[in-house]
C-alpha cells in the first residue's frame, strides 16, 4: 500500500467512526478513544473533520486531545510499554526498573526506539499496587516485574512481532 | 463427573501468568482425558498467593497458590482435582485464617461467583436489594441509605444519602446517576476488583440509586488503565439488559434505567467529581466552581448523584439487609465496612474488608506480614497520593475518617501503601509536587505554579541552598495551596509534603528540634 493510499484509508476510517459516534451524549470522548482503537493515535488532520460534526471549534478538539495523557498525537511503536511511576510501585523499586527500561531501550520517555519496536511512557497507578512494580505491554499487565522480566517482556514483543 | 477449578481473570492475577495457568490447566486435563470446567472467577484478593487455583471438591473448595503455568502437571500428578495434598496446597479456602478474620460485606461474592454469570449472581443473594427497593418509595430507599450512615467511599466521606436525598428533591425532565469509576489513587484496586469481580454488584447499586432519586440514566466513568474491567462490566451489563434487569420496565415495575461505560482517558484530576463530569461531557477535565453543587446541576446541567464504586456497590447489601444491619459495624461516625488495599512494601498485599475500628498496626503486620523485604516499615501513606504519611508512632490509629482526621491525615479510598526503611522522604514529598504537576487541570494558580515552585524548593532543600528558608518557604507555599487551590489535588498535594516533612524532618536536614542544620 502507498503512502497515500494509507492516508485515504485512514481518513475513511475514521469518516466512518465519526458517523458512528457523533450523535452520543457527549460524543468527543468516545470518538477520541474509537480512533485511537483503531489507528493507534489520533491524527492532527481529522480535527477538522471532527470539529465539524460536533459543532466544535478546531482548538476545542486540539484543546481535549491534548489535555488527557492516554491520546496521542503521533504514531507510536509498534508496541507500548508504560511503567508505573506512582507511590506503590516506588515503594518496590520502579525507578530502578524505569531507568533500566530507558538504558535498554535507549529512549526517554515518550519516547519510540529507533526500529519504532517500542515506545516507552511513564503511567500513574495501574491498580496492580498489590503486586508492584508494575508494567503495562500494550493492554497487558505484569506485575512484580524484575529488571531481568523487563528484558524478557522486551524480547517477547520483538518475537511476537517477527513471528508475525 | 465434571470437576469446577476456579481461575481467576482478575487483571492482578493476570499479571502474574493467570492465563498461561488456566491455559495449562486446559491442556493438561484434556490431555489425561479429565472432565474438568474452569469458572474465571474474581481474585479472593491475597494476592500474594496469585495465581490461586481453587478445585471444588464436593466438600469445599480447596486452594492452591500461587500456581505458576510450570506447576500444573505436578498438581495433576498430585491429584489436585480432589483435593490432594500438594507443596502449594492451602487447604480450605474459607478456612485461610486471612480471609476468616474480614468481614466481607461489599465483596461478599467477589472471588466466588463467576463474575458475569447473571444466574450465579441470583444464586448469591444477588438482585434481593433492588427487589426490595421496588417495593419502596424514592424517598423510604433515601431514608435507609441515611441510616446506614454510608458514606462516600471515593475519598471525601460524604453522607451517601444526604447527597442522594438533593437529587431527590430536585425537580427535572432528567436526571443521572453517574459512578466515579476513575480509581487513579496509587495503592486503591478495590474498585478495580469489584468490577471484574462482580460487575453485577455495581449495576445493582447503580440501579437502585436511579429508582430512588429518579434517574433513568447511568455512566460509569471508567478509566483507560482498566481494560479487563470494560470487558466484565460490558459483559455484565449485556446480561442484566438481556434479564430486564436493565432498560425498560426493570422487573415489570415501570421503572427505567439504562447504563453505559464511558472510558476515561488517563487523566487524574478526572477522579474529582466536577472535573469527571466536564468529561463526559466532551470536555477538558477542568474542575467546575461550586455551588452549583453536582446533586442540583451536574451532567448536562441536570441533576446527578455521583458516587464512588464501592459506595454504589455497598447499597445492595444495604437494602438486602436493612440499614440497620449495615450500621451495626463500624466505629464512632464511620459506620459499615471499608475495603483496605494494602499495597507497596508488604509481604501479604491484598484486600482486607473490614469494619472501621481496626488499627494501621493490624493491618500491616496480622495482614500484611510486615514488610515485604524484610527491613522495618518506616512510613506509610494512607488515602492515595494527597494522603499524608505516617510514622511508627501513629501506627496505632483506629481506622475511622475522624480518627485520621485528627492526624491531620485522611483514609481516602482505603489505599495503605509501605515503605521501608530505605525510603528517601524528601524525595517522596518531592514526587508529590510533580504529581501535582504533571496532573493539575491548570485551572486555578495555586495548583498549576505551586506545584511547579513545590519541586524546585525541594530540591533547593535537598541541596541546601538558604536551607531555613527554603523549609520556611515550602511551608507558606503549602499553606496557599492548601486554601487556595480549586480542588483536592491542589488543596490536598500539601498533606504527603508537609507530613512528609513534619514526621521525617531528618530526611529533608531538619534536626528533631526543627531547626535546619543551617540555623544551628
Amino acid at each position: 500500500m502507498s503512502d497515500s493510499q494509507t492516508i485515504q484509508n485512514v481518513s475513511a476510517i475514521i469518516d466512518a467512526l465519526i458517523k458512528e459516534h457523533q450523535h452520543r451524549a457527549g460524543a468527543l470522548l468516545p470518538l477520541l478513544h474509537a480512533i485511537q482503537d483503531a489507528i493507534g493515535y489520533v491524527p492532527e488532520s481529522c480535527y477538522a473533520s471532527i470539529s465539524k460534526a460536533l459543532s466544535l471549534s478546531v482548538a476545542e478538539v486540539h484543546g481535549v486531545v491534548t489535555f488527557y495523557h492516554h491520546f496521542r498525537t503521533q504514531k507510536p511503536g509498534r508496541h507500548v510499554m508504560q511503567i508505573c511511576r506512582a507511590e506503590s510501585c516506588q515503594a518496590m523499586g520502579s525507578e530502578a526498573l524505569e531507568a533500566h527500561a530507558k538504558q535498554c531501550l535507549n529512549i526517554d520517555y515518550h519516547q519510540t526506539t529507533a526500529d519504532g519496536a517500542v515506545t516507552l511512557e511513564p503511567v500513574y497507578c495501574l491498580g496492580n499496587c498489590a503486586l508492584s512494580p508494575s508494567v503495562m505491554v500494550d493492554d497487558e499487565i505484569y506485575g512484580r516485574v524484575s529488571p531481568e522480566e523487563l528484558d524478557a517482556l522486551i524480547k517477547e514483543a520483538k518475537i511476537a512481532e517477527a513471528k508475525a | 463427573m465434571v470437576t469446577k477449578i476456579y481461575i481467576p481473570r482478575d487483571s492482578s492475577a493476570l499479571a502474574v501468568g493467570a492465563e498461561k495457568v488456566a491455559a495449562a490447566v486446559t491442556a493438561e486435563a484434556k490431555a489425561r482425558g479429565l472432565n474438568v470446567e474452569i469458572v474465571r472467577n474474581g481474585s479472593r484478593g491475597l494476592y500474594w498467593l496469585e495465581t490461586m487455583v481453587e478445585v471444588d471438591t464436593g466438600q469445599g473448595r480447596v486452594a492452591y497458590g500461587p500456581v505458576k503455568a510450570a506447576d500444573v502437571a505436578a498438581l495433576f500428578d498430585a491429584d489436585f482435582i480432589h483435593g490432594k495434598p500438594h507443596a502449594l496446597s492451602l487447604g480450605l479456602t474459607e478456612e485461610i485464617d486471612w480471609l476468616k478474620k474480614q468481614q466481607r460485606l461489599t465483596f461478599a461474592r467477589v472471588g466466588i461467583t463467576d463474575p458475569v454469570s447473571l444466574e450465579e449472581y441470583l444464586a448469591h443473594d444477588g438482585y434481593k436489594g433492588l427487589n426490595n427497593a421496588l417495593k419502596l418509595s424514592g424517598a423510604e430507599i433515601v431514608k435507609t441509605v441515611t441510616d446506614s450512615g454510608l458514606r462516600g467511599r471515593g475519598g471525601a466521606a460524604f453522607p451517601t444519602g444526604i447527597k442522594w436525598n438533593t437529587v431527590l428533591g430536585c425537580e427535572a425532565d432528567q436526571k443521572y446517576i453517574v459512578c466515579n469509576a476513575d480509581e487513579g489513587d496509587s495503592g486503591t484496586y478495590s474498585d478495580r476488583m469489584i468490577m471484574e469481580g462482580d460487575p453485577f454488584v455495581l449495576i445493582e447499586g447503580m440501579t437502585i440509586a436511579g429508582v430512588a432519586v429518579g434517574a433513568t440514566q447511568g455512566y460509569i466513568y471508567l478509566r483507560s488503565e482498566y481494560p479487563h474491567a470494560l470487558i466484565t462490566l460490558n459483559e455484565a451489563i449485556t446480561a442484566a439488559n438481556k434479564a430486564g434487569y436493565l432498560g425498560d420496565n426493570i422487573l415489570g415495575s415501570d421503572k427505567t434505567f439504562h447504563l453505559e461505560v464511558r472510558r476515561a482517558a488517563g487523566a487524574y484530576v478526572c477522579g474529582e467529581e466536577t472535573s469527571l463530569l466536564e468529561s463526559l461531557e466532551g470536555k477538558r477535565g477542568l474542575v467546575r466552581f461550586k455551588p452549583p453543587l453536582p446533586a442540583i446541576e451536574g451532567l448536562f446541567g441536570k441533576p446527578t448523584v455521583v458516587n464512588n464504586v464501592i459506595s454504589l456497590a455497598s447499597v445492595p447489601i444495604i437494602l438486602d439487609k436493612g440499614a440497620q444491619f449495615y450500621a451495626d459495624y463500624g466505629m464512632g461516625r464511620s459506620r459499615g465496612t471499608l475495603p483496605i488495599q494494602l499495597a507497596g512494601n508488604l509481604k501479604q498485599c491484598g484486600l482486607v474488608e473490614l469494619a472501621f475500628g481496626a488499627t494501621l498496626r493490624e493491618l500491616l503486620y496480622d495482614f500484611g506480614g510486615g514488610s515485604a523485604s524484610g527491613k522495618p516499615i518506616r512510613a506509610v501513606q494512607v488515602g492515595g497520593p494527597l494522603g499524608a504519611y505516617l510514622p511508627e508512632s501513629q501506627f496505632d490509629t483506629p481506622l475511622d475518617y475522624e480518627e485520621f482526621a485528627k492526624l491531620w491525615a485522611v483514609l481516602g479510598h482505603g489505599g495503605i501503601v509501605a515503605f521501608d526503611d530505605s525510603v528517601d522522604m524528601a524525595k517522596m514529598a518531592r514526587y508529590a509536587f510533580e504529581f501535582c504537576a504533571v496532573e493539575s487541570c491548570g485551572k486555578c494558580t495555586p495548583c498549576r505554579i505551586g506545584s511547579t515552585r513545590g519541586v524546585e524548593v525541594i530540591d533547593k532543600i535537598t541541596s541546601g541552598k538558604d536551607h531555613a528558608k527554603n523549609i520556611q518557604l515550602v511551608r507558606d507555599l503549602s499553606d496557599t495551596m492548601l486554601n487556595g487551590s480549586l480542588c483536592a489535588l491542589g488543596g490536598m498535594t500539601p498533606y504527603p509534603v508537609l507530613s512528609a516533612l513534619n514526621h521525617f524532618p531528618e530526611d529533608f536536614g531538619v534536626s528533631s528540634t526543627g531547626l535546619s542544620s543551617e540555623a544551628k
